[in-house]
């Protein structure tokens, strides 16, 4: 099909509308026929909703699944690691193994989390563990840092106690709903400052898994040094890393905007810590990626059933959103799973904070990260990434047919670099042993007990 | 000739254990040696021996070894034993007269300063003050004292207007300028290498020799040298060897080791006297307050809080520079140094000699850009008074050459001599356009050679120089470099036609692979 790719937006940020012009796409209207729509989550919601019935044809593609919110909402991302983890444990996955203290050796990267007001007594039972310690309060739906407050005394959240006797079904308004996480306190200090890891990742397909990691991510450190006194619980600056809000402090700095790259960050490690904690930190934030992923991607035989279903349906013209919703109410109601719409591909924002063990957390998922440039490497550096990622999920910049493998060939990835690929782990089985060198080790490397425990999940399917 | 060879080490080796006699070394040695008594492998009729054997096998002869080494390293080897004081800070008399009218400019940039603003050069800190820089010592980067009256006491392009204005009385160039003469803005006749010498003080940076920042990039198996380049490194820090690590340097520092290796070629062991020392600068900068602190200020301000690399370390940078500008250990090298540390008079007292005193007390006045020393040091060290005593060993070993007018092989005026020499000499075409443009190549490259590169080179990459210059003791390394980078972008800069153009395409480093550029300077261009 000869033609120009058409495209509409409804983000007006330059770092987009530079990409889809020096491609020599042709913007269009959101009504109109259009190939490519790079929309915000609350469109997504939208397109994708049993009302609007809206049908994308073989060559639409949008940048987002449609339930991207299994992962990128703060409470559904840890309950379905929780399931995760659980499902797992039964099956007997050497993954799910356990140390003498309970706690998870492989799949231990959330802090411990609840979500109020329905876990609300258990939160209290296990703030009774550790009374000294400190939470985070987090609104679900929002952003940005929006919202986000911290406690250390149980009656800083009494109003959450209030609805934790009623019963699990009385749907509450997302807007109310807060998680609880355990606060780090001991996070990874740089030069007294405490900063968390932004990394870009890019999934073009949840069945088989296929996703890759951007080489160049940063840390967005804190302008005020980092104190876990209690005094200042309540000063912002100290304790959020979010750009939005450290913009507003007054040492900002709008050359730097706060930011190093990730490479600084492996340089000052691998120089003050030696080459393989540092390298061992890398690999297990490459680990905890690919596992939130594994998390949502469904791993029962379910979810290939699914897929199957789809196409059928779709010859009938029943709208997708309409056979998801059936399928999730009559049989796989306790069982999340990530649509994965052929029309999608998704880039998100995965925030991950290292404590002073050098262990990564995670802390959240973004679906709609910042387009917002704060300084000039910034703008450059969010330019190359839509580029990047345009190149990944349109190939050749040509009008698109979803029923490509989406399978890109490997000049094409830019800064990419694959961080884990189902189909030719599956294929490859044995090891698959990708160099660390400039430190990107793509999550097969790590430990004996590790490599044997991957090799096992690979084959396993 | 023997005789003069003999006078000669016999010279050295008398100012060496001069030096080394009242050392905290010294004193282990001997506190060990006296230990060693009771060890039955000691035995009376062979003592001397037994001790030395003793001291051999426990590694104290290797410290003293790594602090022969150092004082080599460091202090020039003496001259006639008739050669006076100044001679052996700088031999030729007309750039000691230069260097001593430069400070006078400085000093009296300084002062002028000082009484415009009405400020004292130095005032004791009354005490809420002091307790108030105590709690806030980890983090004097959130304070925002108001700098805006106090103004650098020099940038590098002064110095440069300076050196280009140096000339030896003594040598008299009759000929009309040509092609044939030195086309660049250094005028005065010192000797430097050539593309030969060059290629042979550096050998180890050869085509066939591996290198870290080549022969360990991704498409390199690191079989074929990394692996066992690290090996080598580990064994080097296991046989704490000073000599064996600044050769072993040269061909690149992995990144876990260079800490280590740094510290050990610079002999910095981090004694708990040396931590003492340093806590003892810090009440120094607690209980008074210095003019020249505002400078040091500012400097951080303009310099290193914008750099994308090193804002982190900011607060870092205050700890390190205030003591640093305290530290009156740091006089001694003005012995080997052409400078002379500026004096200042109590209040009322000028001309007095009873009342002078040096000032700042480190002699040292801090330029525009002089944090930028110490700012790649952080991705190293980040305990306070190692990277002090890491920073200040690299300043008296190296750094002090790149602001002061020596005729020192390593120093900035031999540097700025060496890069437009080899430019002209290897891009003779390139060389002319800049110069008829109004674009002297070393106007560009000045800053870069006066500040080590650091703030111009991607840290990776500027640590990698450093390895090499720690390696071969000498800075000519950034002479070479500089020229390297115009041979790298001379296509680009054969079409401007502006000195603003020039810095343009020039404006950029960071995206600069060191040691390629190097290597094919040096082996790969045809002379």
């Amino acid at each position: 099909m000869a033609g120009k790719v058409k495209w509409v937006t409804d983000i007006e940020k330059s770092v987009l509308i530079n990409n889809f012009e020096k491609r020599g796409w042709i913007q269009v209207a959101e009504n109109e026929d259009w190939n490519f729509y790079w929309m915000s989550v609350q469109t997504i919601r939208n397109v994708f909703s049993v009302e609007t019935g809206y049908r994308l044809s073989d060559d639409q593609i949008v940048n987002h699944f449609p339930n991207h919110y299994e992962l990128t909402r703060k409470d559904l991302m840890v309950k379905n690691i929780k399931r995760y983890r659980k499902e797992l444990e039964k099956e007997g996955s050497p993954l799910a193994e356990r140390d003498e203290n309970g706690k998870y050796i492989y799949l231990d990267f959330v802090p411990v989390t609840f979500m109020l007001p329905a876990d609300y007594n258990l939160f209290v039972e296990e703030f009774r563990k550790n009374p000294s310690s400190t939470w985070i309060m987090k609104p679900c739906g929002k952003a940005q840092g929006k919202g986000i407050f911290l406690i250390n005394k149980l009656s800083q959240i009494k109003k959450w106690s209030r609805d934790s006797k009623t019963s699990s079904f009385v749907s509450q308004s997302s807007k109310e709903a807060y998680v609880i996480s355990l606060y780090i306190n001991n996070p990874l200090l740089i030069g007294g400052k405490k900063f968390d890891l932004r990394l870009y990742v890019l999934v073009s397909t949840y069945r088989p898994l296929r996703c890759y990691m951007y080489k160049l991510g940063f840390c967005r450190f804190c302008t005020v040094k980092y104190t876990p006194s209690t005094s200042e619980l309540d000063n912002m600056f100290v304790h959020l890393t979010n750009v939005a809000i450290q913009k507003h402090g007054d040492d900002y700095n709008h050359i730097h905007g706060g930011k190093w790259t990730v490479s600084n960050l492996r340089l000052y490690l691998e120089s003050t810590r030696g080459k393989e904690v540092t390298s061992k930190l890398f690999d297990e934030i490459h680990w905890i990626i690919v596992q939130s992923l594994k998390a949502v991607a469904p791993i029962v035989k379910l979810g290939k059933y699914l897929d199957e279903l789809m196409h059928p349906l779709e010859d009938l013209c029943i709208p997708q959103g309409c056979v998801y919703l059936l399928l999730r109410t009559t049989a796989l109601n306790d069982l999340p799973v990530m649509n994965n719409d052929k029309h999608c591909f998704e880039c998100y924002g995965y925030d991950i904070i290292i404590d002073d063990k050098l262990k990564p957390w995670l802390i959240e998922v973004n679906a709609s990260p910042s387009l917002t440039s704060s300084t000039a490497n910034d703008r450059i550096l969010k330019y190359n990434l839509i580029n990047d990622t345009l190149n990944i999920a349109v190939p050749n910049g040509e009008i698109p047919d979803c029923k490509w493998n989406k399978s890109p060939p490997k000049e094409v990835l830019g800064n990419y670099e694959i961080l884990y690929d189902e189909e030719m782990a599956q294929s490859d089985g044995a090891d698959r042993d990708l160099r660390s060198r400039s430190g990107q080790s793509i999550g097969l490397k790590g430990n004996r007990a590790r490599d044997s425990v991957k090799h096992v999940l690979t084959t396993w399917k | 000739m023997m005789l003069e060879q003999d006078n000669g080490l016999s010279l050295a080796i008398a100012q060496i254990v001069q030096r080394l006699k009242g050392s905290s070394l010294h004193s282990q040695l001997e506190r060990q040696a006296r230990g060693s008594l009771h060890k039955p492998e000691i035995k009376l009729e062979s003592l001397k021996e037994d001790i030395k054997e003793f001291l051999k096998t426990s590694g104290w002869e290797k410290k003293l070894q790594n602090a022969v080494y150092s004082e080599l390293s460091v202090f020039p080897s003496p001259c006639h034993p008739a050669a006076p004081p100044e001679h052996i800070k700088e031999p030729l008399v007309y750039m000691r007269k230069a260097q001593g009218s430069w400070e006078k400019r400085i000093l009296k940039s300084l002062n002028s300063m000082c009484t415009e603003l009405n400020i004292p050069l130095a005032q004791k800190r009354p005490i809420g003050e002091q307790k108030e820089l105590l709690n806030k010592w980890n983090e004097m980067g959130t304070d925002e004292p108001d700098l805006s009256l106090f103004r650098p006491v020099y940038a590098p392009k002064d110095f440069l207007e300076v050196l280009m204005n140096l000339r030896n009385p003594n040598y008299e160039n009759g000929d009309q300028p040509s092609f044939r003469n030195h086309l660049g803005l250094i005028q005065v006749p010192l000797k430097v290498k050539d593309i030969p010498e060059l290629r042979d003080s550096f050998s180890e940076l050869g085509l066939t020799t591996g290198q870290l920042g080549i022969d360990d990039s991704t498409q390199v198996p690191p079989e074929l040298f990394e692996n066992e380049h690290v090996r080598v490194g580990q064994i080097v820090l296991t046989e704490q060897d000073s000599a064996a690590a600044q050769q072993y340097v040269r061909q690149g520092c992995p990144t876990a080791l260079r800490a280590e290796l740094w510290a050990l070629i610079l002999n910095i062991s981090n004694q708990p006297e040396d931590i003492l020392y340093y806590e003892q600068l810090k009440s120094n900068v607690i209980q008074h307050d210095l003019l020249v602190d505002s400078l040091i200020y500012k400097d951080v301000k303009l310099t290193a809080s914008n750099d994308d690399y090193y804002f982190v370390f900011e607060d870092y940078l205050y700890q390190v520079l205030l003591c640093f500008s305290r530290d009156t250990s740091v006089l001694e090298h003005f012995s080997y140094n052409s400078a002379t540390p500026p004096k200042s008079y109590i209040r009322g007292k000028l001309g007095m000699e009873e009342y002078a005193v040096f000032y700042p007390p480190n002699g040292v006045i801090p330029f525009h850009g002089f944090s930028m020393y110490v700012a790649p040091l952080c991705f190293l060290y980040h305990e306070p008074s190692k990277l002090y005593q890491i920073f200040r060993e690299m300043y008296v070993r190296f750094f002090f050459r790149l602001h002061s007018i020596s005729s020192h092989p390593s120093g900035i005026v031999s540097l700025c001599l060496l890069f437009e020499t080899l430019l002209q000499t290897h891009l003779p075409q390139l060389f002319y356009h800049l110069r008829e443009i109004g674009a002297q190549p070393l106007r560009i490259s000045f800053k870069w050679m006066v500040r080590a590169f650091s703030g111009y080179l991607a840290t990776d990459q500027l640590l990698l120089l450093w390895d090499r210059i720690l390696g071969y003791n000498s800075l000519e390394i950034l002479a070479v470099l500089a020229a390297a980078v115009f041979a790298f972008r001379a296509v680009n800069l054969m079409e401007v036609t502006s000195l603003a153009a020039a810095e343009a395409v020039l404006a950029d480093l960071s995206t600069l692979k060191v040691m390629p550029l190097l290597q094919i300077f040096l082996f790969a261009t045809v002379t």
